[in-house]
């Protein structure tokens, strides 16, 4: 027995989007957590709604209901956004 | 009686040392930015980077709420008592009688398993009570509440995962989370511990009533042991009872180390702007 | 600066004559700029190389989470703890994206971190300093991570396709890491003396390591003649260095604080900040183990990997034990 955790594919449809993307990957034990920690690696900055994770063979997708706890809590950690920190004018490259 | 009456009588009952709705918003306050800052000692130490991130999350969802609870208490503090503290005022200099947060959240990290067994135990509580909260006759109680829920539900599935995982993982995990569940089950019956003043705001419709939550809570925490093929532990003696606990202002010795860490720069620069 | 060390293992680089007609296709597409993706046919010592210098990049970003961990439960307010924490977290989901990367040439993550626990393989020397103020967190947001953004926007123009969307990625989240540093010492200059003299205090013992991260001079890098070819190093280490330099000081004048460099001074005639010698047996004994943490770093990333094992096991026999069960209720 591996006690290595596969590896999995994320896609991730936006609010807005039509289709699920590509973001990236992430090591889990199983898809139901390669779900929970792509919501945690891939949408914190208020990015997705619906995230699938694919292992070679399976695909799975987050369920419509789970909209809510998932994903409203990243849209008031506005410090994660450049523009939160407002630089001195006169101050370039940053 | 209007409920704006209601609440306002409630919250300056006790007389003029302590306005009661105050010291409640601080224990929500304290025990979401004890456990964040426990949580926070996790960072670049956990078993797995997606641990590492998902973990600091609830971290930061936690601070979050913190400092809404901190900032209406500084409100209510400057209607009732004259002149109301800030966030950071509220959180850094205070020393432990006067921090009011639950003990279980001050208890150290220890393994994976004690940190999940304590993050278990709270968060089933945590959103029963904001639950609860979203209900509150307090407009603003009931607004951030209402916020809260949606990401301490997320909490609480999270750390049901992990009993499970541990639990019915393999042999040495499942020890490891009995043996947890076992020593930090004390703590949990000052969670439903309701005092006086608590009482009151209960009354007033303004704060949640955790003992009536008690039955719901045991049967979810039943429930995810079973799960999970570990017991709920069986003792009954629980820690700060008799007004003696967390929220009354009698800890542990860890919140001592704990306020000494996170106070230090604001104590050891007094007034200074970060 | 995660090529710090990586050898291509090329000891000249190839010229057309020299190539099979494999190698000129595949040298065709880097110049047009066409991007190599995994599955395509790529030389040895192109993968190996970028194994290499992408690891040590996801690497660096891991180990990168201590120093400023560090402060995490000292941090100064509440807002200053979140943002800390939440620029760690970044970091920690940049090793991700970076360890995913690297995972597309053939490796698995689990054996990438054997490899650094055993020492085969570097992170960048920089994290082997030990943050010993707040005024240290303002000083690695400011530097550390503008010495990063410095080379990794190039690094989004290279060859490899998974190096370089992952570099784009981490770009975006980047110049929120640099302002965060900023905004620290902005405070801290405009406070008291004492928070002021920490923000100097800082500056001194971070710029020459900050310098150092960009890498050897020019004319030691003997073996960056290959990397420049398959476009995996897109800039020179003294390129990259000196626009630093130029960008920084401007911003220190600016906080009212000088860099600890007698010799630091605007030269009208080539436009650029001459300054002075870097002291390279200093970096040479941090890359050898020698630096201030570089033993303590490894040993948190040892004792957290070996103490989770236990952890990452149990979530293993879990899902096997749920998937055996699901077999059972579809038989």
């Amino acid at each position: 027995m591996s006690t290595e955790w596969p590896l999995w594919e994320i896609f991730i449809r936006s609010m807005h989007g039509l289709a699920h993307k590509h973001v990236g990957s992430l090591h889990a034990p199983d898809a139901e957590m390669a779900i929970k920690n792509a919501r945690d690696v891939y949408t914190r900055r208020n990015e997705g709604v619906s995230i699938w994770a694919v292992r070679s063979a399976d695909i799975h997708a987050s369920a419509p209901g789970d909209r809510g706890p998932l994903f409203e809590p990243a849209n008031d950690k506005v410090y994660r956004h450049p523009t939160f920190f407002p630089m001195p004018e006169e101050v370039k490259h940053l | 009686m209007t409920s704006t009456t209601k609440t306002e009588s409630a919250v300056v009952a006790a007389g003029a040392a302590v306005v009661p709705l105050l010291d409640y918003l601080l224990r929500l306050a304290d025990s979401d930015l004890v456990l964040a800052q426990r949580l926070g000692e996790w960072v670049g130490k956990g078993p797995v980077i997606e641990e590492d991130i998902a973990l600091t999350n609830v971290g930061l969802d936690l601070i979050g709420q913190a400092r809404l609870w901190y900032g209406y208490a500084g409100e209510v503090e400057a209607r009732f008592a004259g002149k109301g503290r800030s966030e950071d005022e509220l959180a850094f200099l205070r020393d432990s009688p006067a921090y009011r947060n639950l003990q279980l959240v001050e208890q150290p990290n220890g393994s994976y398993a004690d940190t999940m067994a304590r993050q278990f135990y709270f968060d089933q509580w945590h959103l029963r009570v904001l639950d609860a909260l979203a209900a509150s006759r307090d407009a603003r109680i009931a607004a951030i509440a209402a916020k809260a829920v949606k990401e301490v539900a997320y909490h609480a599935e999270r750390s049901v995962d992990w009993l499970v995982r541990l639990g019915d993982g393999t042999d040495e995990s499942h020890a490891r989370m009995q043996a947890a569940l076992d020593d930090l089950w004390p703590y949990t019956g000052e969670m439903f511990a309701v005092d006086t003043l608590e009482q009151s705001l209960i009354d007033a419709g303004v704060a949640a009533d955790v003992a009536a939550l008690q039955p719901s809570w045991q049967a979810a925490v039943a429930a995810a042991c079973a799960e999970a093929t570990l017991r709920l532990p069986p003792g009954t003696w629980m820690q700060g009872g008799g007004h003696r606990g967390g929220k009354q202002g009698v800890h542990t010795e860890h919140l001592g180390r704990l306020l000494a860490e996170m106070q230090f720069l604001q104590r050891a620069y007094p007034g200074a702007v970060w | 600066m995660y090529a710090q060390m990586v050898d291509t293992g090329v000891r000249k680089v190839q010229d057309a004559a020299d190539m099979t007609p494999d190698e000129a296709a595949f040298q065709a597409r880097i110049d047009a700029d066409v991007k190599i993706e995994p599955k395509d046919w790529m030389p040895e010592a192109y993968r190996r190389t970028l194994v290499r210098q992408i690891q040590q990049h996801a690497h660096s970003e891991i180990v990168g989470m201590l120093p400023e961990g560090n402060w995490i439960g000292r941090a100064p307010s509440l807002k200053r703890k979140a943002i800390l924490m939440a620029k760690v977290q970044d970091e920690g989901g940049h090793g991700l994206y970076l360890y995913s990367a690297a995972e597309t040439l053939g490796v698995s993550r689990d054996q990438l971190v054997a490899d650094l626990h055993a020492g085969k393989v570097k992170y960048s020397s920089i994290f082997n300093y030990p943050t010993l103020s707040w005024a240290d967190i303002g000083a690695i947001g400011w530097l550390v991570d503008g010495a990063a953004i410095m080379n990794q926007i190039p690094l989004c123009r290279c060859s490899f396709g998974p190096y370089a969307r992952a570099m784009i990625r981490i770009c975006k989240e980047e110049s929120f890491h640099q302002r965060q540093g900023y905004d620290i010492l902005l405070a801290l200059c405009r406070g008291t003396p004492e928070q002021k003299a920490m923000a100097q205090d800082a500056l001194n013992r971070w710029w020459w390591p900050s310098l150092m991260m960009f890498g050897p001079p020019d004319a030691e890098s003997v073996h960056s003649a290959q990397s420049a070819k398959w476009k995996i190093k897109l800039l020179s280490n003294d390129e990259l260095r000196q626009r630093f330099v130029d960008q920084t000081v401007p911003q220190a004048d600016h906080l009212g604080i000088t860099m600890p460099d007698p010799l630091l001074k605007w030269n009208a005639d080539t436009g650029h900040y001459d300054f002075g010698p870097i002291d390279w047996n200093e970096f040479h004994q941090v890359l050898k183990g020698n630096g201030p943490c570089n033993r303590e770093r490894l040993r948190a990333r040892v004792k957290a990997w070996e103490d989770g094992a236990w952890v990452r096991d149990a979530a293993v026999a879990h899902a096997e034990k749920r998937a055996a069960r699901a077999a059972k209720v579809a038989a």
